[in-house]
Parts: C-alpha cells; structure tokens; sequence
C-alpha cells in the first residue's frame, strides 16, 4: 500500500517566481491499482511523481511505501522501492553503455554494489528472453549501446529495467508523450502487459485523455496542486472524455483550456 | 644534433613516455569514465613524487613509498571529490582548489622546492641509469594498472561509476549513489597519477613541486593520441582493454614526439605551448569534422547551385 499524507510543496518560496505546486495531496493506492493522472500543465501532476520519487524532499506532509516512512529518504535511497520511466527517452538509460549492461545496472537496484561481476552470463540469458518477449529485435543485439535504439526501444527497456526488481510502485511520468502515436500504443500495450503480470501498483501521468480512460483502474484529475476528481471501480470502466470535460468544469468552475488535452482526445 | 642522439634518447624517451602514460590512465578515468574533468592531477603527479622521495631517502623500501604515494594521491581525489559533492562546488574548480592547496601540501612534504634521491644509494624501480630495465619494469606496471582497470570496471561498482558518468539522472534512478561514485573514481584516478609521479621521481633521480605543471593536458594529449590511433587502426572493434593499453601508447607517443622536438633544438620553454597546441587540435578535429560533413556553408553553396 502507498500512502500521500497532506504534502505540500512550494517552489522558490519568497521570491517572485513563487509557485505552491503541492497544496495538501492526499492518496492512497491499494496493492495493485493503476491510477492515470491528468490535468492541465502546472497542475502539480508530475510534481506529485517527483514528491513520491523523492528528487527533492516534501515540505510538509509524509509519503509511506507500506510501513516505511520514506519521507526522509533521498532518491537514490528510495530507489530501492521505486521503478521510474521518465519522459525524455534519454533520462532512463545510459546510452553509452550496452543494453545487457544497462539491465545488469537494473537488476543490482536497491542491493549493495561492491565487486561482484556487473553482469554473469546467467543474467544473460536471462535477459535475453526477456528482451524477445518485448519483440522488438532487441534480444540479438544485446552488446550494441543504448545510444543507437530510437525512442520506442528505448522506453521499451526502461520499462523493463523499472520493473526487473519488483518495486513497490511503478511511477510513470507521461512516457509516451515523446513517441509517435503508433509506438506509444506499442509502449502502452507493453505497459500494461508488465503491470498486470507483476500485479504492479502503477502511477501514470498523461496528457491524453484517451490513454487515461482506457489504461488502469482508477483515475485522478489535479488542478493547482490538488486532486480534484478521483473516479475507481465500474465509474472509470463508464467514464468518457465528455465525463471528464463535465467534471473538471463542475469542480474548478473554469473550462477545461489545455490544447494538448482537447487535441488528444 | 646527429640522428645518433636522436636514437640515444630514444630508450629514455619511451620511459618517460610509458610513465606519463600511466599518470593518463588516471586521466582516462576521470575525464573520459567519469565525464569530470579533473584539474587535481597537476598537484597530484607532485605530490607521488614529494612522498617517494622523502620515504625513500628516509630509508623505507621502495615498494612501500610507492604505495605510500598511492594512498596520498587517493587523499588528494579525496578532498577534490568532498569539494565539489558535500560542498557543491563545480568539478573544475574543486580540482582547481586541491591543486593549489596541493602546492603548499608539496612542499612541505619536500621541506623545499626540490630534492634529489642520490641515485646510486637505493634499488629505485625505475632509473635513467638503467633505461631498458626501467622500460620492462614501468611496463609491467602499467601491465597490472590496466588489467586491475579492466576488472574493476567490469564489476558492479565499476559498472556504477561509469552510469554515473554516462547518465546521472539514470543512476540515481536506479539507487546509485552517485556523490560516493563520484569520490571513489577521484579517489582511484589520483593515486595512480601520485603512482605514477613516484616513477617520474624515481627515473629523474629528483622531485620537484613544479613537476606536475601542465600533468593534465599531457594526460589529455595521451589519452587523445591513443585514441585516434586505436580508432584508426582497429575502427569499432576498439574495445574497453584495447582503449586503455593504448592510453599507454599515446604516453610513448606523445613523448617521443617531444623528444623529436627538443631533438629539432626548439628552445625546451617552447614545449609546454606546443603541447597545448597539439592537445587543442587533437580537442578540435572531432568537431570540425563533424562541422565539414554538415555544415551551412556547404548547404548555402548547395542550395546556391540549384537555383
């Protein structure tokens, strides 16, 4: 279970630039949920990510990864609990390192790196199979460096490396939006693939209504650094884009007026 | 100034090729593993050659004052990598810092500016008097640095240290404390270069605290040579082992051709502007060749001849 208690984040405090980002979040994710977050730009979505991430710490409040308290904790600490796919296909993988090394790094998340091999020929095999089960033609090119793939394959094996140690929660920030709209459906289908097989408890941030809907079980909607729609169960398996268009304008009294949001639909 | 003398110091030339070669080994591991580029050296090639004199003289095994100036390196890159991840200061200038401290560090260690080490009175590892044992001993050294170099780097600490280098933002994804990586890879760098600055000593028969001016862009000029020549001759097959060897080679190379220079009667103050300069074109070529094959003025010309 991932408990958000009543975080509050704000950036450059006392200066001009002021921006609260985070104004009193509060979540709790189930075993297993897949919530999709969406919302307008600055509405704090990946900002919540980065809180749960810990790329900075929180200014008030308290995040729970089942009873650990890992408020305290700095990123790399709290990597141990987290698989991450960032937007940028650049961010997830080192490109001048290969693709059976980077998953070699993957695999030692969150254990002691001493002087053991960085990576054994079992481990080999192994990702192997993995890498066909993606089916992009990556098992046989395994000692090429990352820096050749394109986007897709990229974020294909990020994907993979995020989850080759089974983290607590799964955090997706918007890592498809670089990709053209066939290989982020590729992308997404794998996505899904990989969260239900390790019963994942995913957070995905998008801008596309559409992907919202149709992927995971739960849906939030922020708005200036709040949750302001939180629809599960047989509401979201209902919920239509017009649903949600409707909703944002009932909660925060203004017009639903993101471009990248209306267009995606 | 006959082919006969240019042939004579040939030996000693590759010599000290071979130990500036082993100071850019350290070199190599900051600037091109790490992406930091590490201005510490400088002080601390000196700071080998201040311990191993002063132990040496002193009376303690060769062995153990070369090891001793190891472990003085590893303080130096110490302090460098505390500077610039618990304190937040730009890599360049960290390393700027502990070279200046290192200056003072230097000399009083030495008690002076320079001292010799009375060549005939200890079994040094290497020495201008016997060049050609000098050559297979700092060979084998280097031998032992890159395969040391080539396991760590496979292991999975090593493996960190180069995510850490290649993709930060990726590392501390995946839990890789990237401040301790940071400090372990100045730490291993500047104790070879000391390592290494305890050989130069040796072989000189004399130390002294200017003796690391300029360490950094020789190193740089090695690692360059090295690898032009590795990528001319074996193209992408240039693995991780072939690299560093040829780290070494540019060391010889890079002296030897400072040898020819000195050889041409080029008055000896001229060399280290020399050195910057074939260090700067070596910088450039890469980026000048990828503005020749695309480049607006060829796309002008280009655009120019359809009209």
């Amino acid at each position: 279970m991932i408990e958000v208690k009543n975080i509050y984040k704000t950036f450059n405090p006392g200066t001009i630039n002021e921006k609260k980002a985070l104004n009193g979040v509060d979540l709790t994710l189930e075993d297993g949920d897949f919530v999709t977050v969406i919302g307008g730009n600055g509405a704090g979505k990946s900002t919540l990510l980065n809180a749960i991430a810990g790329v900075w710490p929180v200014d008030e409040g308290s995040i729970y990864f089942d009873d650990v308290n890992v408020t305290g904790l700095c990123e790399y600490r709290r990597a141990k609990y987290l698989g991450r796919v960032f937007q940028d296909p650049m961010t997830g993988t080192a490109a001048d390192m290969q693709i059976d090394e980077n998953l070699a790094l993957a695999a030692r998340r969150g254990k002691r790196r001493l002087w053991g091999w960085g990576i054994t020929a079992s481990e080999r095999e192994k990702y192997r199979e993995m890498l066909r089960e993606l089916d992009l033609g990556l098992e046989d090119r395994m000692s090429a460096k990352v820096g050749l793939l394109s986007g897709g394959q990229r974020q294909a094996l990020t994907l993979l490396m995020a989850t080759l140690v089974k983290p607590k929660m799964l955090l997706l920030d918007e890592h498809t939006a670089a990709l053209d709209p066939k290989t982020a459906a590729k992308v997404l289908a794998t996505t899904d693939r990989i969260v239900e097989e390790h019963h994942l408890t995913t957070m995905m941030v998008t801008h596309n209504m559409r992907d919202a809907i149709a992927h995971g079980n739960r849906l939030i909607m922020m708005d200036e650094g709040r949750i302001i729609v939180d629809i599960r169960g047989e509401e979201k398996k209902r919920l239509t884009i017009e649903d949600l268009l409707h909703k944002f304008e009932e909660v925060s009294g203004e017009e639903f007026a993101n471009d990248q949001a209306i267009l995606s639909k | 100034m006959t082919l006969v003398t240019l042939l004579n110091r040939m030996p000693g030339d590759v010599a000290i090729g071979i130990i500036w070669g082993i100071m850019a080994l350290g070199v190599y591991l900051t600037f091109r593993i790490l992406n930091f580029a590490d201005l510490t050296v400088d002080g601390s090639f000196a700071t080998g050659g201040a311990v191993a004199v002063v132990l040496i003289t002193g009376g303690v095994p060769v062995p153990v004052a070369m090891a001793a100036a190891f472990a003085a390196g590893v303080l130096a890159g110490l302090c460098t990598g505390i500077f610039h991840t618990l304190l937040g200061i730009p890599d360049i200038l960290s390393g700027i810092l502990m070279q200046l401290a290192l200056y003072s560090i230097n000399v009083f260690i030495l008690g002076g500016a320079n001292k010799a080490i009375g060549v005939g009175k200890y079994n040094l590892c290497v020495s201008m008097l016997k060049v050609t044992p000098s050559i297979v001993v700092a060979l084998l050294i280097s031998g032992a640095l890159i395969a040391v170099m080539y396991w760590y780097f496979g292991t999975a600490q090593g493996s960190a240290i180069r995510a850490t280098g290649n993709n930060p933002a990726m590392s501390r994804a995946q839990g890789i404390n990237i401040g301790l990586m940071k400090v372990i890879a100045l730490a291993l760098s500047n104790g070879m270069v000391a390592l290494s600055g305890s050989m130069m000593a040796q072989l000189n028969g004399y130390t002294d605290v200017g003796m690391g001016r300029g360490a950094i862009v020789i190193g740089l000029a090695a690692v360059i040579i090295g690898e032009v020549l590795c990528h001319a001759i074996f193209r992408k097959n240039s693995g991780f082992l072939l690299r560093l060897i040829f780290v070494i080679v540019g060391g010889i190379i890079y002296y030897m051709v400072m040898g020819f220079i000195s050889w041409l009667r080029v008055p000896t103050d001229g060399l280290k502007l020399f050195t910057a300069l074939i260090v700067a074109a070596f910088l450039a070529v890469p980026y000048l060749k990828g503005k020749a094959n695309s480049s607006f003025r060829k796309a002008g010309r280009r655009g120019a001849n359809r009209e």
